[in-house]
């Protein structure tokens, strides 16, 4: 575990010197011009400063970064929309529902795979063609469609988010239930085992570290989806909608506080699933 | 006479293949009497382990008849007349070595209290108790196969087949399981069929020993094996015991010398 950390810290270090680099070389410019129309002339630490402290930079250093999250996080509360924690809400309920019925159509539909190979065939082209189209183009036109429905909130954004979840899972679990070796069937069929039989006691289990992988990929796609479907409709809740008036008005700060927190929940939702990974490994004797 | 628990007239099975029909088994007629252990001995590609899987119904033969315990074969596998013993020990590693014991049982549809009681009483009998909670890969590779076998007798069979059981284990080990292999046979007077490719192994354990040869696969010699039912480990220097050895070395140098 110690001998992990280094590299990790090494990294990590490694990442901010070269972001503070680049905020003071991308904002050099911009301050430059400011100070000449002051007619002012400041010397190099004074102009390193001003870049680092700029209110619109174009690239703000990172502790402007964390002051402007935990402000927006803590300051206003949660129901101001200008609180951060009242956007993440909004974009991750959406998430959770779309990866909750992504993943679940991902299941289902890998489980007919597996059992009528014909659709292997007659499906797999289009669930490939489905992923091919960006969504960035299709989110539009599946939110107006659904609007026009009379679907709006967050039911839209979970079906984008949805429809990001259920390939990675359905992909994994293809592999994963199609896993086990003859041997493990042959095992099964010396006992007469029925197909359901030899689903639940050997398909499933050995498909399960498959569908973790699938679920974690899922997962960090579900909050891109939601934030890319809050773009079009221009939404008033939500980090997808933070994003885009932080662009409207120039506020960089504002944008990087929204992707912080978007980060964030990505890597907790992923960090989860690997803890309930390990949890269901460990039940499954995995070696400790 | 005893029903016989396995009975092959003119039995044949032909794998079409890429290359041209490989004949797999040639006109193998067999009669094992039950409470039997009979070793399948010969080289690799002399359908040995084929022929076992025709028994166990994972092959259909392609000609000939074959009756397990009076019925077809998938009868019998229906019926779960008989336990089979990989050449790997094929445990489920998610499932503690008393949840794979049990496994059979569990798609038999028994109770929990009595899948339980009957494993415990399966992992005594392969000398396992006490190791009914560790997961597969915390016991030996002997011991994996020990509880392959215990999991293979909870059926309670009549029939116990076994694919080279104890083929990827080193030999200290192999002559344990031997032994032990033959005390469970006294203990329970199951019918055994044993695949082989050791000429120790086989004359230690059987009562008759079939020879067979490839390309056709085909039974080329049957050796009686009179032993008795007592047989420690030394009786391998016996000179009994090395004129079967020999005779059953003749019968797999004879089918090789059909190769050209």
């Amino acid at each position: 575990m110690r001998a992990s950390i280094l590299p990790v810290l090494t990294v990590s270090a490694g990442i901010v010197v070269l972001w503070y680099l680049g905020a003071v070389w991308l904002n050099w410019q911009v301050v430059w011009d400011m100070q000449a129309r002051a007619g002012n002339a400041p010397d190099f630490a004074t102009m390193v400063s001003l870049t680092l402290s700029h209110a619109r930079p174009l690239l703000p250093a990172p502790h402007q970064v964390l002051t402007e999250t935990w402000n927006s996080l803590t300051g206003p509360p949660i129901t101001s929309p200008r609180s951060l924690v009242n956007h993440a809400i909004v974009t991750l309920s959406a998430a959770l529902a779309g990866f909750g019925l992504g993943s679940l159509a991902g299941v289902l539909l890998a489980v007919a795979i597996i059992h009528v190979r014909a659709l292997e065939r007659s499906l797999m082209p289009w669930i490939i063609a489905s992923q091919a189209v960006p969504v960035l183009a299709l989110a539009p036109i599946v939110i107006v469609a659904l609007g026009a429905l009379g679907m709006t909130g967050l039911m839209p954004k979970a079906i984008i988010s949805a429809y990001l979840c259920f390939f990675p899972v359905a992909i994994g679990m293809v592999k994963g239930l199609a896993a086990p070796d003859a041997l493990a069937r042959d095992l099964l069929r010396t006992y007469s085992a029925t197909p359901a039989q030899v689903f639940w006691t050997l398909r499933v289990p050995t498909s399960l570290p498959y569908l973790f992988a699938g679920l974690k990929v899922a997962v960090a796609a579900a909050v891109v989806g939601a934030i890319v479907a809050e773009l079009p409709t221009g939404a008033q809740a939500g980090l997808g909608a933070r994003l885009l008036a932080g662009s409207y008005f120039g506020q960089t700060l504002q944008i990087w506080s929204a992707l912080t927190v978007a980060a964030v929940v990505s890597a907790s939702l992923v960090g989860l699933l690997g803890l309930a990974e390990r949890l269901v490994a460990r039940r499954m004797g995995a070696r400790a | 006479m005893a029903e016989p628990a396995i009975a092959a007239r003119n039995l044949s099975l032909v794998f079409g293949t890429n290359d041209g029909p490989v004949h797999a088994l040639s006109d193998v007629n067999i009669d094992i009497a039950p409470g039997e252990f009979i070793s399948l001995i010969g080289p690799s590609g002399c359908g040995k382990t084929t022929l076992l899987r025709v028994i166990a119904d994972l092959e259909k033969p392609t000609g000939g008849e074959i009756r397990v315990n009076g019925v077809t074969p998938e009868e019998a596998r229906l019926a779960r007349d008989y336990g089979y013993v990989f050449q790997a020990p094929a445990l489920f590693p998610w499932r503690t070595i008393e949840g794979n014991v049990m496994l059979p049982l569990q798609i038999m549809g028994l109770s929990k209290a009595e899948r339980q009681e009957r494993a415990r009483k399966q992992l005594a009998l392969v000398n396992l108790s006490g190791f009914e909670r560790k997961f597969p890969w915390q016991l030996s590779g002997g011991m994996q196969q020990r509880a392959s076998i215990a999991r293979a007798l909870a059926f309670e069979p009549k029939l116990l087949l076994m694919d080279e059981p104890f083929g990827a284990l080193d030999e200290i080990v192999r002559d344990h399981l031997n032994e032990q292999l033959l005390k469970l046979w006294a203990a329970t007077r199951k019918t055994v069929v044993f695949v082989t490719h050791s000429i120790p192994e086989a004359v230690f354990l059987s009562t008759r020993i079939v020879v067979m040869s490839p390309r056709p696969g085909r039974i080329t010699d049957i050796v009686d094996c009179d032993l008795g039912p007592d047989r420690p480990l030394e009786i391998r220097e016996t000179s009994e015991f090395l004129r079967i050895a020999q005779r059953v070395r003749e019968g797999l140098r004879a089918g090789h010398s059909y190769e050209g």
